[in-house]
């Protein structure tokens, strides 16, 4: 049995709107999956219909390929983190985990395992109503790890941290992948993604609108764009623009370019004398490459500083 | 790409075992480790026993003799151990060893004092079960053994022996023109009676055995006629029940005794003999007239289980109060999981959710019960202990009976929390679950209980309702032969203890049954 997710066409409506349209993707063992994209492009509802939380109207998702409801412990094949609020304020941290580890036939040892791993056992006795969001995070953590499964399934486990807590998730997760796990992350900020994910699921739309290694992603972003640096800024973006390209501005003198090739670029600005002091190809980042693949997919877009003058 | 390369992550942990029994003790630790549930389970326990000795505490019986109060007597018992009238004009003789009684009745008439509708005047009447007949008597202590055949006023011949027991024979009333014949013989400790319309062709109507009857028993001629109880159904709903003083008067003839000693003289006593009534004073006493070989025998009173005083079942009074808290602790147990989103966890550990909801109700129906019976167990007997101390006299019940009604109080506290736990698990949310819990158990408890609405009303609800389920604490029986007030508000349910209680089981099982269809449908 392989350590993986597998959703293949997943297809959902809730009412007039379509949640889930096709939704196919595989998560791999080793590496942390980075599941991204913008509010409301299916990423919950996703891993919900994984969990057998909500049901497909079509399409099918496997757990280590087998469908969740017929697995007989379930946590001890993928480990959930979906809300980290979800707590019963007036019971601690410890009796949280218990609970779910007496309902996997697990013991207490295992739970106190779990907690020294999350760096709660200074706390563990503490009623979790009382925790701060990233305790709970760690909290929901450790619940996912009861199982000890190969599987790991987080949605959204950045939001609300303070640094200490980001770097610290991205240290955790980039180790349990390396222990050969399939880890999939949800986050609806690609930045939080680009030091751990070696793979990313762009979905929009209920869709998939990527689905490569980080390194692919990059390059296919960085391809025809020219990053130019100069000190007339407003001058060289109307140039460009009466040249027929895309031109946002990314700094105080520096303009990012597409739509033009580099020696058409420089002909452009030479025509009109404009001066600049640098022409090179541009090296993405995994957010502008996200930002390209999700512009169309972007429900409720406000005007970005990307969009041209 | 990194994946060919990878080893996929193989945990070297043995998974748990995740059957049903590890799902009941995940809900077990929910349960216990939440205070506040604890705290409410035990505080309803505490509710339920500390009502339950105040009530009994609180309650005092007084008799007065004349200016100085004194103990209220105990009130006799019957043979099997139940609260019994044994009041009557008793005519008789001594008979050792075998022997029996014939008589003929050829009238019975009475009077009733202050009948409804003025309340203004004594008219002559019978009421329906004032009795005249023939009766073995073991003694003239009140409560002792005995059977007897007797005429009575509207539900014709009967044969009744030890209070509780009673065989129809022929119906129809007495007259001058439609006499009756009785006969009742003994035989070792068999009893038989027969009746006859003209003392010749004559019918067994019953017999018993009567071990306890000594060798030697008093037998003879006895009427009694009980108070005419009127229900009145009050505006408002409800009912109000008054008792007046009724006296009957039989003529017997042809009386034949076998086995006394021959030429034997009659004895008289007024069994049970209290304070008289006016009319008694200055009209008619109690009394045995001869003349011409008959007898007119006047009595009053009746030979009977009583129907009128507390049950034991009355000291759970707290127990309304424990179980509007269990009701609350059930609900929440269900809709805390879906006010803060736990059910997804839950879920996502138990993916089969029927288990998962038949596993809290589980919990939810053993830890009340536990609570329940905790409760019960002492309130009962020790309620009934202080109650009997301060003078009064509960109904006293069969061990069985008793346990019953601990037992099955406590039953009836874990399937209303099941039930409502199924409410909340339909609902979703607390408020809603919870006032529904209360309307559909308590509510209906509570008219009838308050008789606020009329008796036939409250009837049909402790029928139809869960609160049918409060029938297994009904400790003391309703019984066709005595007239009572067999309203609700005194204890009496329309159905049989276990009835009641499997018409709550049903309205669980739906409930859970509902809950669990709607659990099943994705998208918690």
């Amino acid at each position: 049995m392989e350590a993986t997710i597998e959703v293949s066409g997943l297809r959902k409506r809730f009412g007039s709107t379509v949640a889930l349209d096709g939704m196919s993707f595989t998560v791999r063992p080793g590496q942390v999956t980075g599941f991204v994209g913008p509010n409301g492009a299916g990423k919950s509802t996703t891993m919900r219909v994984v969990l057998g939380l909500d049901a497909a109207d079509e399409g099918r998702a496997l757990v280590g390929g087998r469908p969740f409801w017929s697995l007989r412990n379930p946590l001890s094949h993928v480990g959930a983190l979906l809300d980290a609020a979800a707590l019963q304020p007036s019971r601690t941290a410890r009796n949280h985990l218990l609970w779910l580890a007496h309902s996997q036939g697990l013991t207490a040892r295992r739970v106190d395992e779990v907690i020294e791993q999350v760096g709660l056992r200074t706390a563990k006795r503490r009623r979790a109503g009382g925790y701060s969001l990233g305790m709970r995070q760690r909290l929901g953590i450790a619940a996912a790890l009861l199982g000890d499964p190969p599987v790991l399934m987080l949605d959204e486990p950045f939001n609300g941290l303070d640094l200490d807590g980001i770097v610290w998730i991205r240290g955790f997760l980039r180790s349990l992948a390396t222990e050969g796990r399939a880890v999939l992350v949800s986050s609806h900020l690609m930045s939080e993604l680009q030091d751990i994910a070696g793979h990313i699921v762009v979905v929009g739309r209920g869709r998939v609108l990527a689905d490569a290694s980080v390194a692919d992603l990059i390059a296919a972003a960085s391809r025809d764009r020219v990053t130019l640096r100069t000190t007339a800024r407003s001058e060289a973006m109307t140039a460009l623009a009466h040249a027929g390209a895309t031109v946002a501005a990314t700094d105080r003198d520096t303009l990012t370019v597409s739509g033009l090739a580099a020696e058409h670029i420089v002909a452009a600005l030479g025509a009109r004398a404009v001066p600049f002091s640098e022409v090179t190809a541009h090296r993405a980042t995994l957010e502008e490459a996200y930002m390209d693949l999700t512009r169309d997919a972007v429900q409720f877009a406000a005007p970005g500083p990307e969009a041209a003058r | 790409m990194t994946t060919g390369t990878t080893t996929p992550y193989r945990s070297r942990r043995r998974p748990g075992r995740a059957g049903f029994p590890q799902l009941l003790r995940a809900e077990w630790t929910k349960f216990r480790t939440v205070r506040g549930w604890v705290l409410a389970m035990t505080a309803a326990a505490v509710v339920i026993v500390s009502f339950g000795l105040i009530f009994a505490t609180g309650s005092h019986s007084s008799c007065g003799n004349g200016t100085v109060e004194v103990a209220c007597p105990t009130p006799p018992t019957g043979p099997g151990g139940e609260l019994v009238d044994d009041r009557f004009y008793f005519v008789h003789q001594s008979l050792t060893g075998d022997g029996g009684i014939t008589v003929r009745l050829t009238s019975m008439t009475g009077i009733i004092t202050y009948p409804p509708p003025n309340h203004d005047k004594i008219v002559s009447g019978l009421v329906p079960w004032a009795k005249a007949g023939v009766i073995v008597k073991d003694g003239t202590r009140q409560g002792s053994a005995y059977a007897a055949m007797m005429v009575t006023a509207d539900h014709g011949v009967r044969m009744q022996y030890d209070y509780t027991h009673d065989t129809a024979g022929r119906p129809g009333r007495v007259s001058a023109a439609a006499p009756r014949w009785l006969r009742l013989n003994r035989s070792g400790d068999t009893l038989t009676g027969y009746e006859s319309a003209d003392g010749t062709q004559w019918t067994q109507v019953g017999t018993t055995h009567l071990p306890r009857l000594p060798a030697t028993v008093q037998i003879g001629l006895f009427v009694a006629s009980p108070n005419d109880l009127t229900v009145e159904q009050s505006a408002l709903g409800g009912s109000v029940g008054q008792a007046r003083y009724t006296q009957a008067t039989a003529v017997f003839d042809h009386v034949g005794l076998r086995g006394t000693t021959p030429g034997g003289q009659w004895s008289r006593d007024e069994i049970g003999a209290h304070g008289q009534t006016d009319w008694e004073r200055y009209h008619r006493p109690s009394g045995v007239r001869e003349s011409g070989g008959g007898y007119t025998v006047t009595g009053d009173g009746d030979i009977a289980p009583r129907t009128d005083g507390s049950p034991i079942e009355r000291t759970l009074i707290g127990m309304l109060a424990g179980l509007i808290v269990m009701i609350v602790v059930a609900v929440m147990f269900m809709t805390a999981e879906y006010r803060r989103g736990l059910i997804h966890t839950t879920l996502i550990a138990s993916p089969r959710r029927g288990r998962m909801l038949a596993a809290k109700a589980v919990v939810i129906g053993l830890v009340s019960f536990v609570a329940g019976v905790a409760a019960t167990a002492i309130t009962v007997p020790s309620g009934t202990r202080i109650l009997r101390r301060g003078g009064e006299f509960p109904f006293p019940v069969s061990s069985l009976t008793e346990l019953r009604v601990i037992v099955g109080t406590a039953a009836l506290l874990a399937v209303a929390a099941v039930l409502a736990l199924a409410l909340g698990a339909l609902f979703r949310r607390s408020v809603a679950a919870i006032i529904t819990a209360i309307a559909v158990i308590v509510v209906p408890y509570v008219l009838a209980f308050a008789s606020v609405l009329p008796d036939d009303v409250t009837r049909w609800l402790l029928r139809l309702t869960p609160a049918a389920g409060f029938a297994i604490q009904q400790s003391v029986p309703a019984y066709k032969q005595v007239i009572g007030n067999y309203a609700p508000s005194a204890g009496y349910y329309p159905l049989a203890p276990w009835a009641g209680f499997a018409v709550l089981c049903a309205y669980a099982a739906l409930a859970l049954g509902l809950a669990a269809h709607r659990l099943r449908r994705r998208g918690s």
